[in-house]
């Protein structure tokens, strides 16, 4: 039975590497062979002489056939010899730079949003009904509602800025700092955490109550066991599956670069300020280099998550083989 | 079939009342229900959906508590009452000494969980025995109900057992701290026929070869009568009729149980051109019809029916045998004829 899980898990990585693959091709073929015109023009940008753009072509080797310029980019992508035309500075550096601050900000929210979402869709299933679960509906809803720009402008002016407890953004090194580090983030970490905490709470209710419901915790309970260990090995056990499935595909996407708008407010200097950056000024090599950073997280974490689910569920082990 | 007074009681219900407040009003599931199930004894209870024989059976299990229920009454089981213990005393008791397995085998274990460590967790839950110890105690138990191959399906999970095995788990499960008494629960509704069969004859042994009284909630009369000592048959919320087999099946008093025996499609007697039916349907517990419940669909109330028939023997020469109607045994006689030769 272990093996089977094994089995599940070989087959999910495979077909992870294949999906990898085809988000290469998509990534190349959407940024250098769909739109019209000349690639080695857009790349330069709007400034450009002839000489800059004669020399991005040779580089890329655009009058080169399509699978070499595939195997051009993928090759200048791993290598790291990827640079901006604007910025003159190595795209790969900017990435190395920018991921620690990014996984900083990603591994703590996570940490947080879930441990919030846990204590406070227990304790609102468990309420369900009463005054306090409606306060916490009503909270959720608003934490859901809040877009991260506004409310971390709102935390950085009035924390940040007018009562000076936290700094006004920016990013310390742990190394440099421990405490200053933890400092500077726990802004980011409750603005990211926020939306998150909201609908995670809201999701992991409805599944308790609903779980609540299901004959095998009805058995549970005729089996005399302890109610807190109904609710802790019967009830949550399984009312958790699809909240940490959840948490693996938006944790993926944070880490790839995908909280842009806490980055950015906060200024983080991480991968996803990085990233908008690169559009704001349409600067095409840090926008395909991000786009593949990005989309091989969300892979990975997928991936991750079909063999936690496996693990989780044994059901689903089987089901898995008509699936791929 | 044991002459009362000499064998032990050993579970004694009276006047069981459990209504629910929903949002519509006030559901009376169970209105007055008194049982008596003596040691070794097989009770049937029988009636259709929503005739509040589940309700009866949950409750004392105590699975039926809740914001939204009202339950009164007494309900003696070995010395406990079960009706006003405390949770925890109640939870020593049930999946101990009383133990119940219910309709759905798909449904009823936990996915996520293998069978035997789902046994093994009811088993540590009442006696401080080693995990090996108890996980040993699974095996025997699951090839105690027939169960093959029980060293490999104790660490099979439920999705990985057809439905009568996982009945059989169930069962095994309920078994596990030799209760004294199994409530099942319409244990065969959602399994096919030839499983049926099985699985009644193996709680049959059970109840012969273990000393295990079985309470049997059914809508099969075809079940009752293979394995049933007694039954107590119901509607809307309360027992019309009680007696031994033989009693309710040959010499049925109440005129829905009369119904009931009569909507039976028998081998031994020729095809009726349409299934014979009780006419009107149950009625809402929310609203029941003042006096006998019954009532509206009978084809024999007459003006006394509008109060309350008490539950009484109105056979001398059957003491045991328990009605509901206010008909007298002379009147039944004679138009429980009529009424079977439809």
């Amino acid at each position: 039975m272990r093996s089977q899980l094994a089995r599940f898990a070989v087959r999910r990585v495979l077909s992870m590497v294949f999906v990898l693959f085809a988000v290469s091709v998509l990534v190349f073929l959407i940024f250098n062979v769909l739109p019209g015109g000349d690639p080695a023009v857009r790349m330069a940008g709007k400034a450009h002489t002839e000489t800059q753009v004669e020399a991005i072509r040779e580089e890329w080797g655009f009058d080169e056939p399509l699978y070499v310029q595939y195997g051009t980019m993928m090759k200048k992508l791993f290598t790291g010899d990827m640079i901006s035309y604007f910025t003159e500075v190595s795209v790969t550096e900017e990435i190395r730079k920018g991921a620690p601050r990014t996984f900083a900000l990603a591994i703590g929210a996570a940490i947080i949003w879930m441990a919030f979402a846990i204590a406070l869709g227990v304790y609102s299933a468990l309420r369900a009904g009463r005054i306090s679960d409606r306060v916490l509906t009503v909270l959720a809803l608003i934490g859901i509602s809040m877009p991260a720009f506004w409310l971390g402008a709102i935390l950085s002016y009035y924390l940040g800025y007018k009562a000076g407890i936290f700094p006004n953004g920016g990013y310390v090194e742990f190394l440099v700092s421990p405490t200053e580090w933890l400092w500077h983030l726990i802004l980011p970490w409750f603005t990211l955490s926020i939306l998150f905490i909201g609908f995670y709470s809201r999701v992991l209710r409805s599944d308790i109550l609903e779980t609540m419901g299901e004959d095998y915790v009805r058995t549970a309970r005729a089996k005399g066991l302890s109610e807190r260990r109904v609710m802790l090995k019967h009830v949550l056990r399984n009312s958790l599956i699809p909240i940490i499935t959840l948490w693996g595909l938006d944790f993926g996407a944070v880490l790839g670069g995908g909280a842009i708008l806490t980055e950015t407010v906060f200024n983080l200097q991480g991968v996803g300020q990085y990233f908008a950056d690169a559009i704001g000024q349409l600067d095409l090599p840090p926008i395909m280099a991000v786009t593949m950073f990005g989309a091989f997280f969300i892979v990975i974490f997928n991936t991750v998550v079909d063999i936690a689910y496996a693990a989780l569920d044994p059901r689903i082990r089987l089901e898995g083989g008509s699936k791929a | 079939m044991s002459e009362a007074g000499r064998v032990p009681t050993l579970l004694e219900v009276h006047d069981l009342e459990v209504s629910f407040n929903t949002e519509d009003g006030v559901v009376r599931a169970v209105d007055g229900v008194g049982l008596e199930l003596k040691s070794d004894e097989v009770l049937a209870v029988v009636g259709e959906s929503g005739s509040g024989k589940s309700v009866t059976a949950l409750t004392m299990m105590g699975l039926t508590r809740g914001p939204n229920a009202s339950i009164s009454g007494t309900a003696h089981f070995e010395g406990t009452e079960l009706i006003g213990a405390s949770d925890e005393e109640l939870r020593r008791v049930r999946g101990n000494r009383m133990s119940m397995i219910f309709q759905d085998p798909m449904s009823s274990l936990n996915p996520v969980y293998r069978v035997g460590a789902q046994i093994v967790e009811q088993i540590r839950a009442h006696r401080d025995v080693s995990a090996t110890e108890a996980r040993q105690r699974a095996v025997e138990l699951l090839d105690a109900v027939g169960i093959p191959d029980p060293g490999i399906r104790v660490d099979a999970y439920p999705h990985e057992l057809s439905g009568g095995m996982r009945q059989r788990a169930m069962i095994a499960m309920a078994l596990s701290l030799d209760p004294s008494l199994l409530i099942a629960d319409e244990p065969t509704t959602a399994l096919d026929v030839t499983i049926q069969a099985q699985l009644i004859e193996l709680l049959r042994k059970l109840n012969e070869e273990r000393d295990l009284s079985i309470v049997l909630i059914t809508h099969d009369i075809g079940v009752v009568a293979e394995i049933a000592d007694r039954v107590a048959v119901m509607y809307a919320g309360r027992i019309v009729e009680q007696g031994t087999l033989d009693e309710v099946f040959y010499d049925p008093q109440h005129p829905y149980t009369w119904g009931l025996l009569g909507s039976l499609t028998r081998i031994d007697r020729p095809r009726p051109d349409r299934l014979p039916q009780i006419p009107g349907m149950p009625p809402s517990l929310l609203e029941p019809p003042v006096g006998c419940h019954f009532r509206p669909r009978c084809p024999h109330a007459f003006d006394r029916c509008q109060s309350v028939p008490d539950l009484n023997t109105r056979l001398p020469e059957a003491p045991a045998h328990f009605d509901r109607c206010f008909l007298s045994p002379e009147q039944k006689r004679e138009r429980r004829e009529v009424g079977d030769g439809t």
